[in-house]
């Protein structure tokens, strides 16, 4: 029996969160199948072996020349239909739960999402997932004659290990009318740090009490070559744009220091901060949820704090 | 054009979640209820379609009979009926559920006509099973893309966005077409006075639920480990400064 893990990749360019996908199918003892899809993505063969593809199943076919959840979805069914793969993972991105959804549908078997850790063997087996964006876990069975899940993204390490990478090839029929969910344009974004990659983020709430207010945090941000995130209270209030929101319905977000202004800290702004290596709550209120689970805190009104530190920071930069 | 969108009611919790003793639910003892942002967004995605392009829009949830409080807000900023699926208030597996929403849709649409397209939340707050409505639209044989956060209707097709880490992507979908909205899509009303008056009036459709349990089985609830931090306060309003900075300096933040 294999594993096989669905590889995510974006016309031949390879998401690091699928190599997450293998580290957790080396743990469930079959052999590690990676399964692309499309040409494009041949190339990424011996990538895969040195991250333990011991077969690298290769689908071609002129629907899967760019990414369509539909294509993807009805070819990972097929490829399971000849393969007969004891489990099949990918990794719980965007791409990743919604092909696996695809693929569960088309094939009507369960399929468990965003899972933490995955004890093989038996007919049913012992998962457990993420729930409430991360705040809650749920420990459930899976029973099914190949098993579906997706792993929580940053859940398992990424990790080199070398296996054979053999490349074998898959055939797959797929109807023309799936071209209708295949990608048909693209705007591609300017390069530069996102809320998602910033070293530095500065998050103002409902304290920070405008659109207009924000503007000395955009200042400290720009010094300090950060970006602003801001909660849902934020959005709700249409004062910054949904897509500075962390959350559990917004950006989960990892910089060094996450400044967290103003926003008192509910569980599914957290889950999107907690990730942060070192988080600095501001806040008049010390009995703030967000500055009790903060590494550090300063307690008072943003409005004074942030434009201070800013000066302090010029002061020193010139100095 | 008509336009039906499925939203699942879900406790509002706080600073923290807290599970009951047997472990099966959420303790909901001192919280309100909601439904999950994306799907506040695709209410409110409906709506617009209907008020741009004319129709009729419908809200669809399956769950127990307090979800009508979930279905009269969606009535109340300007869905027009309402269907409730009622259940005995456990939660669902994510095959049982689609099952049952989908055969609903196929009665619905048997007695009132087609539905040209039937929106999602990109996934449900508390069970994040990030599957119901793509489930749904395989059973419907429609196009189905989750994540969107833009759809325009150009004669019989949806123009969906989506971003992704290298920006936007956009599909082309032929109607009947099924959509999974993300918050952020638009920003959703709140309701009127006269809306929630009218919502109150709005009736509630009852079907019963059909569907069998699937593969995936709920155990039981766990508590994720918590992170404990001693919080170290560096001082107190803007006399703080200096300490901050310092901070900055160690993190390698002031370059
Ligand atoms: C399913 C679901 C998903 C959700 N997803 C998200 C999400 O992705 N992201 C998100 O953020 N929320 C999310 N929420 C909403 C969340 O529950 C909270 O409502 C929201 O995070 C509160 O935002 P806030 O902290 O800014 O506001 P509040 O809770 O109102 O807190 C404001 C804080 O500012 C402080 N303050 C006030 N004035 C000042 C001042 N002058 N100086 C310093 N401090 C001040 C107050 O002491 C208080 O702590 C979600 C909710 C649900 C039900
Ligand atoms: N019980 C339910 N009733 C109505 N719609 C639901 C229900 N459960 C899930 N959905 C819909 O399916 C979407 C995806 O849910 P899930 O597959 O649980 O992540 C949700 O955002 C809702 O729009």
């Amino acid at each position: 029996m294999s594993t096989l893990v669905v590889v995510e990749h974006d016309r031949g360019t390879l998401a690091p969160a699928s190599l997450e996908a293998f580290a957790a199918a080396r743990t469930l003892g079959d052999d590690v199948h990676a399964l692309t899809l499309g040409a494009t993505a041949d190339g990424l063969a011996g990538t895969l072996a040195a991250y333990g593809a011991v077969v690298v199943q290769q689908v071609h076919h002129e629907l899967l020349a760019d990414y369509g959840p539909e294509a993807w979805g009805e070819a990972v069914a097929q490829a399971v239909r000849t393969l007969r793969p004891a489990a099949v993972l990918a990794c719980g991105t965007d791409r990743g739960n919604e092909v696996m959804a695809q693929a569960a549908a088309r094939l009507d078997l369960p399929f468990v999402a965003n899972c933490n850790e995955i004890t093989a063997g038996g007919d049913a087996w012992n998962i457990v997932r993420v729930r409430w964006g991360g705040s809650l876990l749920e420990q459930c069975t899976l029973t099914a004659s190949t098993k579906l899940v997706t792993v929580t993204h940053h859940t398992f390490e990424a990790a080199e290990s070398m296996a054979a990478g053999t490349v074998a090839a898959v055939a797959v029929d797929l109807d023309p009318t799936l071209a209708r969910t295949v990608v048909v344009d693209r705007v591609e974004r300017a390069a530069g740090v996102t809320l998602a990659t910033a070293p530095l983020v500065v998050g103002g709430g409902r304290g920070v009490g405008s659109a207009e207010a924000f503007a000395p945090l955009e200042d400290l941000a720009a010094l300090l070559g950060g970006v602003v995130g801001c909660s849902r209270a934020v959005t709700n209030n249409g004062w910054r744009n949904h897509t500075d929101q962390v959350g559990q319905t917004g950006t989960r977000i990892a910089p060094d220091l996450y400044l967290a202004c103003g926003i008192s800290g509910a569980i599914q702004h957290w889950v999107g901060a907690m990730s942060s290596k070192k988080i600095l709550a501001i806040n008049t209120d010390a009995e703030a949820n967000m500055v009790s689970k903060a590494d550090y805190a300063v307690i008072g009104d943003l409005h004074k704090v942030i434009p201070a530190i800013a000066e302090e920071v010029r002061r020193r930069k010139a100095s | 054009m008509r336009v039906l969108v499925c939203v699942k009611r879900v406790p509002a919790p706080g600073a923290k979640i807290n599970i009951t003793a047997d472990g099966q639910a959420v303790d909901t003892a001192y919280l309100a209820f909601t439904t999950s942002p994306h799907e506040e967004c695709a209410v409110e995605a409906a709506v617009q379609l209907v008020e741009q392009h004319g129709g009729e829009s419908t809200v669809l949830t399956l769950g127990p009979s307090e979800a009508d409080e979930q279905l009269r807000y969606a009535a109340s900023i300007g869905v027009n009926r309402a269907v409730l699926l009622p259940t005995d208030g456990n939660d669902w597996d994510p095959q049982r559920t689609s099952a049952a929403i989908t055969a609903a849709i196929r009665d619905l649409e048997a007695a009132s006509g087609p539905f040209d397209l039937v929106l999602f939340g990109n996934e449900s707050a508390d069970s994040g099973n990030f599957q119901t409505g793509v489930r749904v639209a395989h059973g419907l044989g429609r196009p189905m893309v989750n994540g969107i956060k833009g759809i325009e209707i150009d004669g019989t097709a949806a123009r969906a966005r989506r971003e992704s880490d290298a920006g936007v992507e956009v599909y082309h979908l032929p109607l009947p077409a099924v959509l999974g909205v993300k918050e952020g899509i638009n920003l959703p009303r709140y309701p009127t006075l006269k809306g929630r008056l009218a919502s109150k009036k709005v009736e509630v459709a009852q079907q019963s639920p059909q569907g069998e349990a699937g593969g995936q089985q709920m155990i039981t609830l766990l508590q994720a480990a918590e992170q404990v931090s001693q919080t170290v306060i560096l001082g107190s309003g803007p006399e703080a400064a200096p300490a901050v900075v310092d901070l900055l300096e160690e993190l390698g933040l002031l370059k």
